[in-house]
């Protein structure tokens, strides 16, 4: 069930054949009310997505937390691997010319 | 605390061990894909699990005054109260499952045993007056071990304790609330206000744990720190801010050696029986076999549900892959 680029590490029961049938794993996004995005708030379990987003409405929004719930299935989450750290996020360590900062500008040009 | 008595599993002494000592000791999370010490996981899947446990068989006692509130307010509030607790239940049990471990296998562990539950929700509420010594008490206690828990090393547990933190402190509040209520009506609801401090006092005090100098798993917990204080620190920090609160309501402390030291800056205070505490552990409480069964009748009871939910999902699903 679980791919090895999976969100989560192997649980027994993807590894071997569930005892039982569990509701699946949803991963749940809320959208507040202030122009933010989708954010990953946690998951929850449900049989299918119209249940899961009613359980996430009762779980993660008792508050007015949100405005918009998003859900996946968990299983069909892509993730990249903590091995991939270094060749992935390191080439932008060098590349400090990326963030505005790095040009002196002078005051006398004013705000830029 | 919620989670008491997590036995610790050690570590290993190898580079991976030594390395994600240091990722811990440099203030980083840890998530779920990272590699991690086999009793690094371990140990969390027990703690959350207990944690997670707590908060579920913590609606029972609750719950019980639902139907007989005194008002449609109180009733609304406190509907409003367990419901966070089945919500706090469920962040807890999603971080734990980013560990490995499937919500079955953990519900099964609760039901047949092998996981346990915090021992203060083993006592009984025998009156409305309990539902106000909870939330102050109970939840008060909570909060002292939750707000650090805040900063614990693994990221998900981490963010659901902000979540829970955020919506634990409504909870005290509405206990206190129900104290002062009770505490300034009429001589039998001080009475009975009173009497449930007595009760409660002791129990409370359990939660944070035998003191250190016998909790022989604290060590290992706190380096990987998926604890964050000693049992003992807890426990003072709870006496010294609620002992106040009891003054405040004009109600009496059940500790008749209760005593401000001044050289320490905190209370002398007696501790509670541990002989009880390690008895209510074993399922010896007042109300063990009672939580237990009702845990068991729901999952039992639920079954149909679960499974016809499941089956109805799957009837759709196929029923729309061959419309396409």
């Amino acid at each position: 069930m679980s791919s090895p680029n999976s969100a989560y590490p192997e649980t027994p029961a993807t590894q071997t054949k569930a005892k039982r049938q569990e509701w699946p794993l949803w991963e749940v996004f809320i959208r507040g009310q202030h122009g933010m995005s989708h954010r990953h708030v946690g998951s929850l379990h449900a049989p299918d997505e119209e249940m899961a987003i009613k359980n996430a409405r009762d779980v993660y929004t008792r508050r007015n937390e949100g405005v918009s719930i998003w859900v996946v299935e968990a299983r069909h989450i892509a993730a990249s691997s903590p091995s991939e750290k270094g060749p992935l996020y390191e080439p932008s360590e060098s590349k400090v010319y990326r963030h505005p900062t790095f040009f002196d500008i002078p005051d006398e040009v004013g705000a830029m | 605390m919620y989670a008491q008595m997590v036995k610790s599993e050690s570590t290993d002494e190898s580079a991976e061990a030594i390395a994600f000592q240091a990722r811990i000791d440099a203030g980083e999370k840890i998530e779920p894909k990272d590699w991690m010490p086999a009793g690094y996981r371990k140990t969390l899947i027990r703690q959350m699990g207990q944690h997670a446990h707590s908060e579920i068989v913590g609606q029972l006692p609750e719950g019980n005054w639902i139907t007989r509130a005194p008002t449609l307010e109180r009733k609304a509030i406190l509907l409003a109260k367990v419901q966070d607790e089945a919500g706090h239940g469920l962040y807890l049990y999603c971080g734990a499952e980013t560990l490995g471990v499937t919500r079955d296998e953990l519900t099964e562990m609760l039901l047949d045993g092998r996981m346990k539950y915090s021992s203060i929700f083993n006592y009984p509420t025998l009156t409305w007056a309990d539902m106000g010594a909870v939330g102050w008490l109970v939840d008060g206690a909570a909060i002292m071990n939750q707000v650090p828990l805040q900063r614990t090393s693994y990221g998900p547990y981490a963010r659901a304790m902000v979540r829970i933190c955020k919506e634990e402190s409504f909870h005290q509040r509405q206990g206190y609330d129900i104290m002062m209520k009770m505490a300034n009506g009429t001589p039998a609801q001080k009475k009975m206000a009173q009497d449930a401090l007595n009760r409660l006092w002791f129990p409370s005090l359990m939660m944070f744990g035998p003191s250190d100098a016998e909790s022989t798993h604290s060590e290992q917990s706190m380096k990987w720190k998926i604890k964050m204080n000693t049992n003992d620190e807890l426990r003072q920090k709870f006496v010294d801010q609620t002992v106040p609160q009891a003054e405040y309501l004009g109600l009496t402390v059940p500790d008749k050696t209760l005593k401000w030291n001044d050289e320490k800056g905190g209370y002398d205070f007696a501790e509670p029986n541990w002989d009880e505490f390690f008895e209510v552990l074993k399922g010896n409480g007042p109300c063990n076999t009672e939580r237990l069964a009702a845990r068991n009748k729901a999952w039992d009871d639920g079954k149909w549900v679960r499974d016809g939910m499941m089956a109805h999902a799957e009837k759709r699903k196929i029923r729309k892959v061959a419309a396409e």
